[in-house]
């Protein structure tokens, strides 16, 4: 079985999955007292957001390994991994305002948590912006790499120059210093939605992998 | 140590002696600036918003927008004639490289903030005379992280598509965080707030500079190999 099959295969089992847990936010999950049905989306935009941040984590990761050892498959890795992270922060920055409206009142709100969204989609955006406007596959992965690390050593200070502003962002529920504030099936709910999300990652990025075009249009990002 | 700044002056010396003798860019990055001024003037309503108010802000976007006119030039003088190529082939380090470019940029960048900074008194009445010295401070401190990875992210554009919108769509998110700090630092100051309250800022500013201008040194020769 090709790669590109089995990514299928992991696709499809992630969907399947990701059916059966709406199923069960939807159906056996408690209603939120205050926020009501409109706190369902949670259970597909923290997933989302957790599955761009590990794609940008992994890009950061095989950009530095694809310039210690120039293994084009690293960089065949960062680029798949680039695509599906600027797939899932759309996902993570539309289903946002569609829940902050009702909640909040306002679509958008230039909070610490959506500024850093945010800036993870253009760094995203600017990397497949890149990658596409160099010919040359050598040269590609090497600018690609650049641009990887920089963008994942960025983040965190994003995250520093907007943590400061008062925040209207929920404050984290799971990972924190004290016991996760969620009920047990909300939490429950939780997880497996994190877990299908990353299973979903998975298949998208090993059936892009498969197509093995860098970007560029350029074929194979071969000779480094 | 002393080898690679000692090449590193080199490479900034030729080009800023470059800049000196045909003065073409710094002459338009400096009226660039001004326009950009006046369109600032134009573009507000000064009965409805004091000036002092949106000052911070029209002086930082006029900056970033003065420093990526300055940046696209750094590289691209370096593709005319293959002079890159001449460059690579000197033996020195791609550190002293990129150093020297850093150097060059830097100065090129605070002739034109230099400039940029009398016009914006003069334009807006902004009393920045009795708090120069830690503006200058706020502004070096921004210029620095911002031009180091600028430099970093021009060498690579200029072998691209569309290189002169590229440099700023790779660009400016890195400039969010020395933007804010150094805005929220420059409204302290203008507001004649006490100096304590801007060292916070000063200080994220002075950690961005050493991580961006370490992580670009190290970066720089994956830009340029052949």
């Amino acid at each position: 079985m090709t790669l590109a099959q089995r990514g299928r295969r992991v696709t499809l089992v992630g969907l399947a999955l990701l059916a059966g847990v709406y199923v069960r936010a939807l159906v056996y999950t408690p209603v939120e007292l205050h926020q009501g049905p409109a706190q369902k989306i949670f259970y597909v935009h923290v997933p989302a957001a957790w599955s761009a941040m590990l794609a940008m984590g992994l890009v950061g990761l095989t950009s530095i390994l694809y310039l210690l050892v120039k293994d084009p498959r690293y960089d065949r890795f960062a680029a798949a991994s680039a695509e599906v992270g600027t797939a899932f922060s759309l996902v993570m920055l539309t289903t946002g305002p569609i829940w902050a409206k009702p909640i909040w009142g306002t679509w958008w709100t230039w909070d610490a948590r959506l500024t850093l969204t945010l800036f993870l989609f253009f760094i995203f955006l600017g990397y497949l912006l890149l990658r596409g406007a160099v010919g040359e596959a050598g040269l590609r992965a090497r600018y690609s790499a650049v641009l990887g690390i920089c963008g994942l050593v960025l983040l965190p200070f994003i995250h520093l120059s907007v943590y400061l502003f008062r925040t209207l962002h929920p404050q984290p529920i799971v990972l924190k210093p004290s016991a996760p504030s969620l009920p047990g099936s909300m939490l429950a709910t939780l997880l497996l939605s994190f877990g299908v999300f990353t299973v979903l990652y998975l298949g998208f990025v090993m059936q892009r992998y498969a197509i093995g075009d860098g970007g560029g249009g350029g074929g194979d990002a071969g000779s480094a | 140590m002393a080898e690679l700044l000692r090449h590193a002056w080199a490479i900034a010396r030729k080009d800023l002696l470059l800049e000196f003798r045909t003065r073409t860019a710094i002459l338009s990055a400096a009226v660039f600036t001004a326009l950009v001024l006046v369109v600032f003037n134009f573009g507000r309503d000064p009965t409805a918003v004091p000036t002092l108010t949106i000052a911070p802000s029209i002086l930082w976007v006029t900056f970033s927008f003065a420093g990526m006119v300055a940046l696209n030039r750094a590289f691209q003088l370096e593709l005319e004639n293959q002079a890159l190529d001449g460059l690579l082939l000197a033996p020195m380090s791609r550190y002293s490289l990129y150093l020297g470019k850093l150097a060059a940029n830097l100065v090129f960048v605070a002739a034109v903030e230099t400039i940029g900074l009398f016009l914006f008194a003069l334009f807006f009445d902004v009393p920045i005379w009795r708090v120069l010295e830690p503006l200058v401070g706020v502004i070096a401190l921004a210029t620095v992280g911002f031009i180091a990875v600028g430099t970093l992210f021009s060498a690579m554009v200029i072998r691209t598509r569309f290189a002169e919108l590229m440099l700023p769509v790779l660009l400016l998110p890195f400039l969010i965080p020395p933007l804010v700090w150094a805005v929220q630092a420059t409204g302290a100051l203008l507001a004649a707030r006490p100096l304590s309250e801007v060292t916070g800022s000063l200080k994220l500013l002075a950690a961005y500079d050493i991580v961006f201008v370490a992580l670009a040194t190290f970066l720089f020769p994956a830009t340029v190999e052949q």
